[in-house]
C-alpha cells in the first residue's frame, strides 16, 4: 500500500451543510415575522404604550409591585430558613410543626390564601394580646399587610424545603469539624452550614424572587395598587386595554432582569473557595 | 510520673442492638502519645467520638482534664449538661479528621482562626498571629490565603492540624489522618505530627502507620471488637504481644 492515502493536505475541504438546522430556522423566522406583524397592524396605538410607560398611577403601582415583592419575599425567607431549621432540629414537635406549616401552606392556592387574610375580620373582629393591646382587624388587615402575610406566610413554606434541600447538601463532616471546635448549634448553624448552603440554595430563591414578582398581582384582588390593578384602573377608564396591559408587561420584564442579574452577583459571592463558579463550562 | 489527662471507664456504646464499644478502659497521662490500631470495625473510631462527644455514651464514663465529659456532679446526682457546657467540655479536645473536613468556603488562614475568633473570642490579631505561627510550623507559610480546594490533600490536613491547634487544646485526637492521602503525601503529615508530639501535646492517634507508632507513640492500644485487647509500650505491643490476634494484626500490616 502507498502512504498517499495518508495525505490530504492537497485536498479541499467542503463544510458540512446543516440542511435541518436551517429549515427549522426559518420556520421559526417567518413565524415571528408573522407575529410582528400582527401586533404590528393589530389595533394598538403604540403612542399609547409609549405615553403611560411613566404615567404616576404606573409608577407608583411599578413601587408597590416592588415594596410588595420585598416584603413578601422577607417574610417568606425568614420564615423559610426557621422552619428548615425546625424541619431537621431534633426536636419532634419542631420538626412536625416545620413539617405542618409546608403541608398546610403549601397545599392552598395563594389566591386564596390571600383572600382568607383579608376577610379575616369576619372570623376575628378584634387581635392582638387580650388584656393589654387590641385592634380592631379591619384597620390592622389593609390590602398591603394582607398581601404581604398571605404571600410571604405561602412563600416560606416554598423556601424552607430550598432551605431545607441546601442543608442537607452540606457534608456531615462539616458539622463535626464545627462541633470539634467547640461550636453551638446557632453558630455552626450561622458560621459554617449556611454560607456553604448558600450555593444550593441560591439558583432556586432566585427563581422564587421572580416568581414573586408576578405572584404580586393577585394581589390585586383585595385592591392593593399593585402596577396590574392600577393598570386596570386606568384601562377601566381609557378602554385601551392591551396597551396598559403591554405597559404592565414592560414593567415587570424590566424587573425580572434586573434581578437575574443582581442574582448572578450574590451567587458569585457566595461561590468563594469552590473551583467552578459555573456548573458548565 | 505526669498527671492524667484521659481517663475512660467501662466506656460502652451501642447501635441498636449491635454494641461498638465493650467496656472500654483506657488512661492517657499528660504529653503520652497513644496509637490505637486493630481491624476495621473494631470500634477505634467511635471510640475517638465518644472522647470528643461527638457520639453519646451508653455506659461508662470519660474524663478529660478531671472534667466528667456530658454531665455535671451535684452531690450525689450526676446532671446531664445542656449543648452549649458541651461545646464548651469539647474546646479543650482537637480533632483532626480522616476526610479533612476543613471549612470549604474560609481561606486555610480563616480556617485556623474561626474558632479562636468566634468561639474562644479571642482579640482577632492575635488570632490572626497565632495562626499564622501554627500555619508557618506546618510548613504552609505560603499557602496561607489559599482555600481548601487549592491545596493537595497533605496540605488539607497540615491545615487541619493547624486548626486544632489554635483552639490551644490540651488534647488532639486524629482518625486515621493519613489513610485518604495519596503515599507520597503521608510521610509531610506524619512529620508534622511528630512534631506535635516531640512538643509535648497529648495525642490518641488511630492509625495503620506502624512506623509511626514505633517512632512516636509511647503506648499502642489494640482493640478488636469493641474491646480493647492489648495495651502497654508501643515496642512491647508491636513487637511482642501478648495476645495471639494483637500478634497476628500487626503481623498482617507489617506484610
Ligand atoms: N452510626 C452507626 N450506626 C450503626 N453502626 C455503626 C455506626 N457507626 C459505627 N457503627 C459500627 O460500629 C463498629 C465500629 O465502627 P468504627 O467506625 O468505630 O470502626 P473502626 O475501628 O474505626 O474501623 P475502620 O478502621 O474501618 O475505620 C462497626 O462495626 C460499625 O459498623
Ligand atoms: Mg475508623
Amino acid at each position: 500500500m502507498s502512504e498517499d492515502i495518508y495525505r490530504t493536505s492537497h485536498l479541499k475541504l467542503r463544510p458540512r451543510r446543516h440542511w435541518g438546522r436551517m429549515v427549522a430556522a426559518g420556520i421559526v423566522l417567518l413565524l415571528l415575522a408573522a407575529l410582528v406583524r400582527a401586533f404590528a397592524t393589530g389595533k394598538i396605538e403604540w403612542s399609547y404604550v409609549g405615553e403611560f410607560l411613566f404615567a404616576p398611577a404606573i409608577l407608583e403601582g411599578l413601587v408597590n409591585t416592588i415594596l410588595m415583592t420585598f416584603s413578601a419575599m422577607l417574610i417568606g425567607i425568614v420564615l423559610g430558613v426557621l422552619f428548615a431549621i425546625m424541619r431537621i432540629s431534633e426536636n419532634p414537635v419542631l420538626s412536625w410543626i416545620a413539617t405542618g406549616y409546608v403541608w398546610i401552606f403549601r397545599g392552598a392556592p395563594a389566591l386564596l390564601q390571600l383572600l382568607l387574610w383579608f376577610n379575616l375580620a369576619l372570623v376575628f373582629p378584634k387581635i392582638g394580646i387580650p388584656g393589654l393591646m387590641e385592634w380592631r382587624t379591619v384597620d390592622v388587615m389593609t390590602p398591603f399587610v394582607a398581601a404581604m402575610l398571605a404571600l410571604g406566610i405561602q412563600q416560606g413554606a416554598y423556601t424552607s424545603e430550598v432551605v431545607r434541600g441546601g442543608l442537607l447538601s452540606v457534608d456531615s463532616g462539616q458539622y463535626e469539624a464545627a462541633r470539634a471546635i467547640g461550636m453551638g448549634q446557632l453558630m455552626m448553624l450561622r458560621r459554617i452550614v449556611l454560607p456553604q448552603a448558600m450555593r444550593v440554595i441560591l439558583p432556586p430563591i432566585g427563581n422564587e424572587v421572580i416568581g414573586m414578582v408576578k405572584i404580586t398581582s393577585l394581589a390585586s384582588v383585595i385592591q392593593y395598587s399593585e402596577i396590574l390593578h392600577n393598570a386596570q384602573i386606568v384601562y377601566y377608564a381609557n378602554t385601551r386595554v392591551l396597551e396598559l396591559l403591554l405597559v404592565a408587561s414592560f414593567w415587570y420584564l424590566a424587573v425580572v432582569s434586573i434581578l437575574s442579574v443582581l442574582q448572578m452577583y450574590v451567587e458569585r459571592h457566595f461561590a468563594r473557595g469552590t473551583k467552578r463558579p459555573k456548573a458548565t463550562g | 510520673m505526669s498527671e492524667i489527662l484521659v481517663k475512660a471507664i467501662d466506656v460502652t456504646k451501642r447501635y441498636a442492638n449491635f454494641t461498638a464499644l465493650d467496656r472500654v478502659n483506657l488512661e492517657i497521662r499528660k504529653g503520652e502519645v497513644c496509637c490505637i490500631i486493630g481491624p476495621s470495625g473494631s470500634g477505634k473510631s467511635t471510640f475517638l467520638r465518644c472522647i470528643n462527644m461527638l457520639e453519646r455514651i451508653d455506659g461508662g464514663a470519660i474524663w478529660v482534664g478531671g472534667e466528667l465529659l456530658g454531665y455535671r456532679r451535684q452531690g450525689d446526682e450526676l446532671h446531664e449538661l445542656r449543648d452549649a457546657e458541651i461545646a464548651r467540655q469539647r474546646r479543650h479536645t482537637g480533632m483532626v479528621f480522616q476526610r479533612f473536613n476543613l471549612f470549604p468556603h474560609l481561606t486555610a488562614l480563616e480556617n485556623v482562626t474561626e474558632g479562636p475568633i468566634h468561639v474562644l473570642k479571642e482579640d482577632r490579631k492575635a488570632a490572626v498571629a497565632h495562626a499564622r505561627d501554627l500555619l508557618a510550623r506546618v510548613g504552609l507559610a505560603d499557602k496561607m490565603d489559599h482555600y481548601p480546594s487549592e491545596l493537595s490533600g497533605g496540605q488539607q490536613q497540615r491545615v487541619a492540624i493547624a486548626r486544632a491547634m489554635g483552639m490551644r487544646p490540651d488534647l488532639i485526637l486524629f482518625d486515621e489522618p493519613t489513610s485518604a492521602l495519596d503515599p507520597e503525601l503521608v510521610s509531610e503529615v506524619l512529620d508534622v505530627m511528630k512534631d506535635l508530639a516531640e512538643s509535648g501535646m497529648t495525642m490518641v492517634v488511630v492509625t495503620h502507620e506502624m512506623g509511626f507508632a514505633r517512632g512516636v507513640a509511647d503506648t499502642v492500644a489494640f482493640m478488636e471488637s469493641g474491646r480493647i485487647e492489648e495495651i502497654g509500650p508501643a515496642e512491647k505491643v508491636l513487637s511482642n504481644p501478648d495476645s495471639a490476634r494483637c500478634a497476628a494484626f500487626v503481623r498482617a500490616v507489617h506484610k
